[in-house]
């Protein structure tokens, strides 16, 4: 059988049969305000070619300079990872002819990057993979095609269309070591990473539209083997989602292959969402010969320990180091300051509230943000940083549950109101009459009627069915509209009945 | 001896997207030998302790702010195009 | 004396005193161009009418600032209303910047070059642009797209190059001054071959923003002019610091006249051997030596000395620069601008065919050795190694500077030769950049000035090289020496034809 489906389908890659190694490049646009290169402004959606300049299209004579923001973004990125900052680094040209390449050449970084030999940990529930940082360096991105033709696929079109506005951007590659062990701990590293990147305010990181992307080489061997296998590597992986299944595929055709008794090709492919599979991209006669050279157009970049230093006093505190602070000074479960860590805006959020109360109350903070607050934002589809509910909106509501003054019930109405006006939940409570009652002769008055009106009920529990008091009990909330105290009613309850011959 | 032979030559000039007739090929094929052949005495040359130089200038971290510049007006930056579609540059099927 | 023979600080009193206007040079420069272009063929571009509204523009200004011309205040120039010259690798905003090349045939910058910008802010009048070799690859100016320019020495013999166009166009009277550019000796060797003043200043020195790349650590404006007055204040209407340029150098000097004197006593020569060596004509060291001869009348040292590492700098440069050419040329590929072979069907056959019917020759093969060199298993053997015997290049300048305030030697191994002399055979015509090559290695400044003339008539130049940002040196000796020899000769002849 040579079809790749048929093939497909009597693979045997199990867990255990065989070992997989994937390593990943990912690149990162930075959000500076100007190109890497030149002044032009980064923009997203504008005219094509009308964010350009003399320098970003390659015009004859131009100079690159490099943009200083955009080195201290790298820097923070390399120092977050716990990359080695290399004091002396310098720009090379990656020759190649693109039509998307104003210059044919691409000013990036090759055996002098800014940054070397880090490691990004990451959590795979029960348990946590370091995984290697070979390099962090700084490029500058490609312009955009776009291909004539109704499909707009490169092989069915017979021209296309170069737009320059993106080209120049500033770009950030970073490079894992072969260390990554499966597809799953392929899409947390990247998940991760994004979060590290956000949180350090370099990059919209917005997969959708290109600022965050990757390539993945992926190799498997047999269980315990020697040696390395044939890796392939893997293009146009935009999403968490497609790079795991991109991966997953792939390990399943490499196993195949390998059962089939054929070998793997070392080669480039494509992975199709719609297909759910990867397609080798036509291979190039020959392999690419980059002739990199230091660009003369451009100097050293030397980086002493006072400008790193300086960097590294801008670095926010970062997700690892949140989550210790919440378990160990908040004393929230792990699972708890995970989840609150896990966006900066989320992390911000509560922070603000854990100032504003008790620290035996954070654990109901943190319940409220990850319970309702979360699902109500979800779907509204905002960002916890844009909600209507202040920090001290949700404290006053937990106060006000903790002192008994709202029942947990009312409390999750009150809080979507509050989510929907912006309203403080005193405000809410009041105008609503949604006060508890846990004033006990008030509440006496009430369970004397009910009690007076279902002598039945009370004939059931006083003859030892306990759960009958259940229905009086909701008799006693329907008669208060849901607001009366449910321990106190149970308490005063019972005294009654015992009272009561 | 021959130091380049014709197959590299032709390997060259793909990496450059040139194109040459058979008849340059050779030419240059054997001009290229001379030169290469002539330059070739930088390898008698004591280089033990002398790092490459790549700049004679000793400056370095030449930075600019990140601060926005105008851009040519679409016109401009579309001025010398050979050839154009819409606001972008055409280019023939990429092959 | 004709203006447009006249010393350009001579033109600018006579515009100070009102006693000419620029529109006179101007009309007098278009003249000797109108006359001599065809025999010449100096200019690629030149428009009459245009260089006549800049001149009524400066005019106009001169006019308006009358009165506060001796006051320091910052409004009267070096070359307010004065014609100046440029390369055609020398971006001119919304006029033609072709490199001598048929793939930019058609090139209309969008921007001015750094220098242009500078020398508008004096409103100085360009009078054209000048012809050369093709992206400034070679050392005859027969690589153009447009024609060879001729000597105007003996029109039969080439002006040298690649800044042909600029030394020919000085020397035969068309303009007082040009902007040309040297990458391996492009202005210092035409204008030994023209017989003018040629400067090279330091790397970075002088911004290369719009200066066409050809091998960007190499290559640097500078100013040919008839004198070394002219050079000086030249170089000061130029250089200087430039935000677009990463490599231009941040502070150095701004005006070069004060350095204009003449006093060379107790200076310390050093005359390399091995650039007064059998590769270069007798004529040529005997012209030289004669300069020497001069300098020690003067109260100069002068001293024989050696670099040794000068055997490899032919070798060094012709992987160095084609290697960066190689890169810099890339992005000529009938994308963006420039020639572009529209009957192509896919990309990689359009830029192929684009490529090869765009450049010439001698560009193509630059383009093939330099990519050669830094082809995956060559490079460390080509242009790793290129990069550290350059190192070994630029310590003998070090130890030579420590003893030597200049060095002194030949401009160029031979006097003008014939068009077509050497036209087929690379190799023998890279040999005409021998004594020019180490400098720019070095990233030096150096110039070239009139020694004298040969038996036959034709100029000879005698390089003087100073140590990076000692062009204070260079022209306090150039200057010196320029009295001494007391050259001043013009080839007059061309218009009595
Ligand atoms: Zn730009």
């Amino acid at each position: 059988m040579s079809s790749e489906k048929n093939n497909l389908k009597n693979s045997s890659y199990t867990d255990s049969s065989y070992e997989t190694i994937i390593g990943l490049e990912t690149h990162v646009e930075l959000a500076t305000n100007t190109k890497m290169f030149c002044g032009c402004a980064l923009s997203f959606g504008a005219e094509p070619n009308s964010k350009t300049c003399p320098v970003c299209l390659g015009m004859p004579g131009t100079l690159p300079v490099i943009n200083k923001r955009a080195v201290e973004f790298a820097v923070k990125i390399a120092i977050a990872l716990h990359c080695k900052i290399n004091s002396y680094s310098i720009f090379h040209r990656k020759n190649y002819f693109y039509p998307d390449m104003p210059k044919n050449y691409q000013i990036s970084q090759y055996d002098y990057p800014l940054g070397s030999s880090g490691y990004l940990d990451v959590n795979m529930g029960d348990y946590t993979r370091r995984i290697g940082i070979t390099r962090v360096h700084m490029e500058e991105d490609t312009g955009k095609l776009i291909h004539t033709g109704s499909s707009g696929r490169i092989s069915e079109s017979d021209s296309s269309i170069v737009d320059f506005n993106r080209a120049g951007t500033p770009l950030i590659e970073i490079v894992t070591e072969p260390d990554i062990k499966s597809p799953a701990e392929a899409k947390e590293y990247l998940v991760a990473l994004r979060t590290l990147l956000l949180y350090l305010d370099v990059s919209d990181c917005s997969m959708e539209q290109g600022s965050l992307r990757c390539d993945a080489n992926i190799s498997i061997k047999k269980a315990g083997s020697q040696g390395m296998g044939v890796k392939t590597e893997i293009k146009n992986l935009n999403s968490f989602r497609f790079l795991q299944r991109g991966l997953e595929y792939e390990e399943q055709r490499q196993a195949a292959l390998i059962e089939n008794g054929e070998k793997v090709m070392q080669q480039t492919r494509h992975y199709d969402h719609i297909t759910d599979s990867t397609k080798a991209l036509r291979s190039k006669e020959e392999a690419h010969d980059y002739r990199y050279f230091p660009d003369p157009d451009l100097v050293p970049v030397f980086m002493d320990d006072d400008m790193v230093e300086g960097i590294k006093s801008s670095i926010p505190e970062l997700p690892s180091a949140k989550i210790e602070r919440y378990k160990s000074g908040f004393g929230l479960p792990e699972a708890d300051s995970r989840f609150l860590a896990s966006d900066k805006n989320t992390a911000a959020y509560f922070e603000s509230c854990a100032a504003l109360c008790k620290k035996d109350r954070l654990k109901s903070v943190s319940n409220w943000i990850i319970g309702d607050f979360t699902a109500l934002l979800n779907k509204a589809s905002i960002s916890i940083s844009s909600a209507k509910i202040k920090p001290s909106g949700l404290c006053s509501l937990i106060d006000m549950i903790e002192s008994g003054k709202i029942s947990i019930r009312s409390a999750k109405s009150v809080f979507e109101e509050m989510f929907n006006s912006g309203k403080e939940p005193q405000e809410i409570v009041k105008g609503k009459d949604m006060e508890q009652i846990s004033d006990g002769s008030v509440l006496e008055k009430i369970i004397d009627d009910v009690i007076n009106k279902n002598p039945s009920v009370v004939e059931q529990y006083k003859s030892g069915k306990e759960k009958a008091i259940g229905f009086l009990i909701g008799q006693v909330m329907a008669a208060t509209k849901g607001k009366a105290n449910p321990a106190l009613v149970n308490e005063i309850l019972i005294k009654r009945l015992k009272l009561n011959p | 001896m021959k130091i380049i032979s014709g197959q590299e030559v032709r390997h060259i000039a793909k990496l450059a997207e040139l194109d040459f007739s058979e008849e340059e090929l050779s030419k240059i094929t054997s001009q290229l030998d001379d030169i290469l052949e002539h330059v070739a005495i930088i390898t008698r040359a004591d280089t033990s302790g002398a790092e490459p130089t790549s700049h004679t200038l000793k400056i370095s971290n030449v930075f600019r702010e990140d601060k926005v510049r105008q851009s040519l007006a679409k016109e401009d930056a579309l001025k010398n195009a050979p050839e154009r579609c819409g606001d972008g540059f055409l280019v023939p099927k990429i092959d | 004396m004709r203006l447009n023979f006249l010393p350009a600080y001579e033109l600018k009193n006579m515009l100070q005193k009102r006693e000419i206007s620029s529109e006179d040079i101007a009309s007098q420069c278009l003249k000797a161009t109108e006359r001599l272009q065809g025999k010449l063929n100096a200019y690629i571009y030149f428009d009459k009418e245009h260089m006549l509204s800049q001149a009524r523009a400066a005019d106009a200004y001169l006019k308006e600032i009358c009165g506060s011309f001796n006051k320091k205040d910052g409004k009267y120039f070096d070359f307010t209303g004065i014609p100046v010259a440029v390369k055609d690798n020398i971006c001119t905003k919304d006029i033609k910047t072709t490199c001598a090349s048929k793939i930019l045939s058609d090139y209309v910058p969008v921007y001015d070059a750094t220098v242009i910008q500078r020398l508008k802010s004096q409103k100085y009048v360009l009078s054209g642009k000048l012809n050369m070799d093709e992206f400034a690859m070679g050392s005859s100016n027969e690589n153009s797209a447009f024609g060879p320019v001729k000597n105007p020495w003996d029109t039969e013999r080439v002006p040298g190059g690649s800044s042909g166009g600029p030394a020919a166009a000085v020397a035969a009277g068309l303009v007082p001054c040009s902007l040309g550019s040297d990458t391996g000796g492009s202005i210092r060797q035409p204008a030994s071959l023209c017989g003018v003043v040629g400067l090279k200043p330091t790397y970075g020195l002088v911004s290369r923003y719009g200066l066409v790349a050809f091998a960007s650590s190499l290559d640097q404006i500078g100013p040919i002019t008839r004198n070394v007055t002219d050079s000086a204040n030249l170089l000061s209407a130029i250089c200087g610091w430039d935000e677009y340029d990463s490599t231009s150098i941040n502070g150095g000097l701004h005006d070069y006249c004060q350095f204009l004197y003449d006093n060379i006593k107790g200076l310390k020569i050093g005359v390399p051997q091995e650039l007064m060596s059998g590769g270069v004509d007798a004529a040529i060291k005997e012209s030289v030596n004669g300069v020497l001869k001069l300098a020690e009348s003067m109260g100069a040292v002068v001293e024989m000395t050696s670099l040794p590492s000068f055997e490899y700098a032919l070798s060094v440069y012709y992987i160095i620069a084609p290697s960066e050419a190689s890169s810099n040329l890339s992005r000529f590929d009938g994308v963006r601008y420039g020639y572009r072979n529209r009957d192509a069907t896919s990309l990689r056959s359009m830029y192929r065919s684009t490529r090869a019917e765009g450049f010439g020759p001698e560009v193509k093969r630059r383009i093939m050795i330099g990519t050669y060199c830094l082809s995956s298993g060559y490079y460390d053997a080509y242009y790793e190694k290129a990069q550290r015997v350059r190192t070994l290049i630029i310590n003998d300048f070090k130890k030579a500077f420590g003893k030597y305030d200049v060095l002194i030697s030949p401009s160029s191994p031979t006097t003008a030769f014939k068009i077509g002399e050497k036209s087929d055979d690379p190799l023998s015509m890279y040999m005409s950049d021998i004594c020019t090559i180490p400098v720019n290695l070095a990233g030096l400044p150096a110039i070239s000035i009139p020694s004298g003339l040969s038996e036959n008539n034709l100029p000879i130049g005698v390089q003087i090289i100073a140590d990076t940002l000692r062009e204070d040196l260079i022209f306090k000796t150039a200057y010196s020496l320029e009295k001494a020899i007391n050259f001043n000769k013009l080839p007059v002849h061309l218009y009595e034809q």
